[in-house]
């Protein structure tokens, strides 16, 4: 009789760990990708160990002074020494925990809109307040606190002011043109138009001189901005054009339907926009938002060209210190990694921000 | 109030509030505007550009010189802002194809390369760029006596890269134009006689430029850089502001070309790329014949618009003082007449004219080259 014995299965083949057949396969699969693959190691052995050299083996970390730097490589005490200049700028050394303060209550702000206040107009009257709390903190006069000049800031510190105020204050304009761009209104349609293709269509450069130059002729006398706002009052005017093309790319996914239905509910135009169409549309525009907010964070240096002593403008400023001249190279490179760093974050966010939001089934 | 729930009447009084609100705005601006333009002892109008400009420009495309025009000072400037974005544009496009084609490449080295090459300097501020380029890198090259030469004929230092210049002599422009006629015939037997008819072609390019070079005389000699004194002779040189410049712009622009082609390639269905193999396709033919036609469709809008920005880019020139538009216009000229309105107005019309322009011919370009709906 038949005995039916259960056959032993076959393992599978080992292909996981051949890292000889990955090094063939990515690395050497035909004549062309050998070479390719020799050049760009034999300009690997020729870029990065001088790098390596300079910034870390031959660089100088300990000292105080620039007598100290002897080496043929980066002179990093100079960042050292410089530090306070390049995060705070020109801002009173005594005076810098106020805005530290203001720094830690926005992370404060961020937690409690998180876990405690989760009605969207209380999150908004408590940014108010947060935003009066540190105008207050930052430039005092107020409450005993020292009067600063607003010319008295700079460094890191003004580049995320001037970044985070123009985003913020960009943002409901944007919205208000996006809508009025997509009115059936065709005066308000076609003003939004003329004003985003308009602002869109000249380099940031010569609005930021229009500002400095013309804004305040178009005031009464006694009416005076400081180069701060009018610097600000300019960037969240151009941001606010861009956000507005990025959200009208997010109202245009929307669906016909979405507006009928809405529509048939009974709902007026406002409601419509404000309750079913815009939550829509910022979710899928969330990353070009993300995209626009870094380009702005860039386009903050641009104020260096009117005056305003930003962060990048701390690597002239700092190099211009009679006892330690000659180190832009460090500057620049201190200053290249914080930039890039900030612009990484944000688009790495935007990532995760993405797939929280995606609510896509497939 | 029945009539305030009237639609009709409700569009037209909001948009007569708005039309209302903006006369309001306008006519506040201008009063004070023309209050403090009266003020100050402005003067206005546009007659300033005819007057003598008096200022030296360090390059120029156009003839310029102290007893020139503002109006060929604004000339100048708008030159150089053409030409610095037109050939940024041309790096940034060969730049950006070579790192967008190779983020997809199957060697492993090449994608993570491209890769770093587009998070590196996507994520760095262009006038940081442009600064870096200037102060650091061009300001470290070796003075015009240590030149680092190539072939002895190019040399760069810290005033500039040095090439020779071609002097064309007698009838050498009838030689040109006979190659190019030559070309012209070619392109088009090609065009209408599917045959290849190589040895006609060949004998027309060498024939016919044979043929005038008999019938004229012509010479050409080259004009080679020499170091006399503390500096080199002869050639042409550019400048280490414009290479500054335009680096930075092609650098920083190609990453974003890169993205846009990757992005235009990676959107074509796995599909097509199959059924070509299945068709029996050499693998370049595919890239050649399917992948990269559908995907410059694709990537075209994007690449438009960073033309564009690269255009406006153009204007932060005015950090390093190459004289371009904005440095030349809005700086000196500004500096100078203190007629601030106008001349802000031109330049932001000049770059908008541009911008306009550009996209309006690259959108007909792209209604032309997008599929056909049935």
């Amino acid at each position: 009789m038949a005995v039916y014995n259960i056959k032993k299965s076959r393992k599978r083949p080992n292909i996981k760990h051949n890292y000889i057949k990955w090094i063939v396969d990515n690395l050497f699969s035909t004549p062309l990708n050998v070479a390719i693959t020799f050049l760009i190691l034999l300009s690997f052995i020729v870029i990065v160990p001088p790098f390596i050299n300079w910034a870390i083996i031959d660089a100088t970390f300990i000292g105080d002074t620039k007598a100290d730097c002897i080496g043929d490589g980066a002179c990093w005490i100079f960042i050292k020494n410089k530090l306070y200049m390049f995060i705070y700028g020109l801002y009173p050394q005594n005076e810098a925990y106020r805005l530290n303060i203001s720094f830690i209550l926005f992370f404060v702000y961020l937690g409690v809109v998180k876990y405690i206040i989760k009605i969207l107009y209380k999150k908004l009257i408590l940014f108010f307040v947060y935003m009066v709390v540190s105008y207050i903190l930052i430039f005092g006069g107020y409450f005993g606190l020292e009067s600063i000049d607003t010319s008295k800031l700079g460094g890191l510190v003004l580049t995320l002011i001037i970044a985070t105020t123009s985003i913020i204050t960009s943002f409901p304009f944007g919205i208000i043109l996006a809508f009025a761009r997509q009115s059936k209104l065709l005066v308000v349609k076609n003003l939004s138009i003329l004003y985003i293709e308009f602002i869109r269509g000249v380099p940031l450069i010569t609005l930021l001189f229009m500002g400095s130059v013309m804004l305040p002729l178009f005031f009464p006398e006694g009416i005076d901005f400081n180069k701060l706002l009018r610097a600000l009052i300019i960037i969240s005017l151009f941001q606010s054009a861009y956000i507005a093309e990025v959200i009208r790319g997010g109202l245009q996914s929307i669906s016909k339907g979405q507006y009928e239905a809405s529509y048939a509910f009974g709902l007026s135009y406002w409601q419509t926009m404000l309750l079913v169409i815009l939550p829509q549309a910022l979710k899928v525009s969330i990353p070009n938002l993300v995209g626009a907010s870094i380009a702005l964070f860039k386009d903050t240096s641009l104020v260096l060209i009117i005056g305003l002593f930003d962060l990048l403008a701390m690597v002239h400023l700092s190099n211009s210190d009679s006892a330690w001249l000659g180190h832009d190279i460090e500057g620049y490179v201190f200053v290249t990694f914080i930039y890039w760093f900030f612009c990484y974050m944000l688009s790495k966010y935007s990532k995760t921000l993405e797939k929280r939001f995606n609510t896509d089934n497939n | 109030m029945k009539i305030l729930n009237n639609k009709k009447f409700r569009d037209i009084l909001s948009q007569l509030l708005v039309v209302v609100g903006l006369v309001f705005f306008l006519w506040y601006i201008t009063t004070n505007l023309l209050y403090n333009i009266d003020k100050r002892g402005i003067t206005t109008g546009f007659d300033f550009f005819f007057d003598t400009a008096g200022f030296a420009i360090s390059e120029s495309f156009i003839s310029y010189d102290d007893t020139s025009t503002y109006f060929r000072a604004f000339l100048v400037g708008l030159v150089n802002t053409l030409v610095v974005s037109f050939i940024g544009i041309i790096f940034a496009t060969i730049l950006g194809i070579i790192v967008g084609i190779s983020r997809l490449s199957k060697n492993y080295l090449v994608a993570k390369l491209s890769l770093f090459y587009i998070e590196f300097f996507r994520n760095i501020p262009i006038l940081l760029q442009i600064l870096f380029w200037y102060n650091v890198v061009l300001a470290s090259l070796p003075s015009p006596r240590q030149s680092i030469n190539i072939v002895s004929i190019f040399f760069l230092n810290n005033r500039g890269f040095y090439l020779p210049t071609i002097n064309f002599n007698g009838g050498f422009y009838l030689f040109l134009i006979s190659l190019l006629v030559g070309f012209i015939v070619i392109y088009f037997l090609l065009k209408y006689y599917k045959k290849r008819l190589w040895y006609i072609n060949i004998s027309i390019i060498v024939l016919l430029p044979l043929i005038v070079y008999n019938l004229t005389s012509y010479s050409v000699s080259f004009d080679i850089p020499i170091l006399k004194g503390f500096n080199l002779q002869g050639g042409t040189s550019i400048s280490p502001e414009f290479l500054a410049l335009t680096f930075a712009l092609s650098i920083y622009t190609a990453t974003y070309i890169a993205e846009a082609i990757r992005s235009g390639i990676q959107a074509i269905p796995k599909g097509q790329i199959e059924a070509g193999y299945s068709l029996g396709f050499s693998s370049s033919d595919i890239i050649k014949l399917i992948i990269l036609p559908q995907a410059f469709r694709i990537s075209i809008p994007p690449i438009i618009s960073q033309y564009l920005n690269l255009l406006k880019n153009s204007s932060l020139a005015t950090a390093i003082g190459y004289p371009d538009l904005v440095t030349v216009f809005s700086g000196i000229v500004l500096n100078q007449t203190g007629q601030a309105i106008e001349i802000i107005f031109i330049t932001m019309l000049v770059y908008l004219t541009i911008s306009l322009t550009i996209s309006f011919i690259l959108n007909i370009i792209n209604k032309k080259i997008e599929i056909k709906g049935r």
